[in-house]
């Protein structure tokens, strides 16, 4: 029972305007007319869970239950409104593949600015360009922008750069989705053998078959608020008939 | 401050990363290339010199280099903080996803122009060879006006892209401030002309302050005006610090708004 993410008490909460203000000529005149009213919409209540080392553990709701907001809390991209997160590790967010991919710039290139992105250091992608390359299947093409590339080629490019060094914490957002069979096999198998070396991996999909398939623990977010944490498929089975009891 | 320290030497890298790819992609598709940077303010000083030097013989010694290093400076700095506004926008995709310091945005548009604009000192010298100036050991006091330019781009720079993110029309004041500040600025003109009642107000323009000392020391081989070194830091400390502040407060809602 070694915890590498502590989600404490986390909530989040967003204040949008009811009006879209872009510009000061905007703010100044509406406020003036005291037409600026906020809503709150509260998008996480109160979330309190921790996730083992070397767990692949799952997060699976409905649209709108704050799966992505909560992942993005715990990959530090988005602060919380109240409550903290503690991490004990490297993240590596695969919740866009090529975040910060530049079209003018060679395979190589992007290699260095996404890893660098990612938190690598220089001598680590250096170490690494080789495997890299290989993993992705694009060794005729790494000189070539990546305007140039297709949008598989792009994805195969970026999960080859967040896998091919060890996160200790990788968090996976519905990415799976994309590329044909044989490179989805070829993620999974690759994400498997990340686990049995230690890296702990935070899943969310909507593809209940993949959660039950791969995951040790799920969490079933609805609605910004904790339902239930288990066993994957005992809380795959709860899921499955929450669905049909509500239609 | 030392998580703060922490994090920086962890991406240092990124931020070299980030300056050498606005550096390439700057260059991309022209033909000079880098040469640019250097040709472009040569173009500029012969068209002022042809234009003014008549008109100002009397009071500027050497109109070309004058000129030239006015342009040179105004042009950073115009150039770092336009940049550095529109910064964290451009790079909207990239700050939803993945964790990364913003403040490297804005800060390496900064630092590439610094070096794209700077590496015009080289032709500087050699108009300056040309026009028989003479070379004194003190000359290498221009770090002293360039780092205060630098620190304080990075601060307004800080500013402007901080407020661009939730006030996109700060774009067109900024311009129209930019011009007011060229001509406030002597780059092609005398300090002499400026009237009294209006020299007060100018002299608190950032530029003008680090553009005389550049001056002074480079084409007269003078220590700084010590005024100019007194305002010219606090102008840099205030915008810096009020640039870090403002950044560091909104910067967690910049997502929200993007």
């Amino acid at each position: 029972m070694d915890p590498i993410i502590l989600v404490q008490d986390v909530s989040m909460h967003f204040r949008h305007s009811n009006q879209r203000i872009n510009t000061l000529k905007e703010y100044f005149i509406k406020r003036i007319k005291l037409q600026v009213q906020y809503t709150e919409f509260t998008a996480l209540s109160n979330i309190s869970f921790s996730i083992d080392k070397g767990e692949l553990f799952g997060i699976i709701g409905n649209n709108g239950a704050g799966k992505s907001t909560l992942l993005k809390i715990i990959a530090g991209i988005l602060n919380p409104s109240s409550g903290q997160v503690v991490r004990k590790g490297t993240v590596a967010p695969l919740i866009e593949l090529g975040a910060g991919f530049n079209g003018d710039l060679t395979g190589e290139e992007n290699i260095y600015l996404n890893g660098l992105l990612l938190g690598y250091s220089k001598k680590m992608i250096r170490d690494k360009m080789d495997e890299i390359i290989e993993f992705s299947e694009l060794k005729e093409f790494i000189h070539v922008p990546l305007k140039d590339y297709s949008s598989g080629m792009k994805a195969r490019l970026g999960f080859a750069i967040a896998t091919s060094i060890q996160p200790d914490i990788l968090i996976v957002d519905e990415v799976l989705a994309v590329g044909d069979i044989r490179f989805r096999e070829k993620c999974e198998r690759h994400i498997q053998n990340m686990i049995k070396n230690g890296t702990t991996v935070l899943f969310v999909s909507h593809s209940l078959v993949q959660i039950e398939k791969l995951c040790s623990r799920v969490l079933w977010l609805d609605k910004g608020k904790v339902k239930e944490i288990g066993e994957a498929k005992d809380i795959c089975e709860k899921f499955k008939r929450a669905k049909y009891t509500e239609s | 401050m030392k998580i703060y320290i922490k994090n920086f030497m962890k991406y240092k890298d990124l931020l070299c990363e980030l300056i050498k790819k606005d550096i390439k992609l700057k260059y991309q598709h022209s033909y000079l290339g880098f040469l640019w940077s250097m040709v472009n303010p040569l173009l500029v000083m012969i068209v002022l010199s042809v234009v003014f030097s008549g008109l100002f013989k009397r009071s500027i010694e050497n109109f070309p280099v004058y000129v030239l290093t006015g342009r040179v400076v105004y042009s950073f700095f115009s150039e770092a903080t336009i940049f550095a506004m529109d910064s964290i926008r451009n790079n909207a995709q990239l700050i939803k996803k993945v964790y990364v310091p913003k403040y490297f945005f804005p800060m390496s548009r900064v630092i590439s122009s610094f070096i794209a604009n700077f590496s015009a000192i080289i032709p500087i010298m050699i108009i300056m060879i040309a026009t028989d100036m003479k070379f004194h050991w003190t000359n290498i006091l221009i770090i002293l006006p360039l780092f205060l330019l630098l620190l304080i781009s990075i601060g307004i720079g800080l500013i402007l892209s901080a407020v661009n993110v939730f006030f996109r029309d700060i774009k067109h004041l900024y311009n129209v401030i930019l011009m007011l500040l060229m001509y406030l600025t002597p780059i092609f003109y005398p300090v002499e002309i400026i009237p009294d009642k209006l020299l007060a107000i100018v002299e608190w323009n950032p530029l003008f302050p680090t553009l005389r000392m550049f001056r002074d020391i480079l084409m007269l081989g003078q220590y700084p005006y010590a005024m100019d070194l007194v305002i010219a830091s606090i102008q840099t400390a205030v915008f810096f610090l009020i640039g870090v502040y403002i950044f560091y407060k909104t910067q967690h809602r910049f997502i929200l708004h993007l």
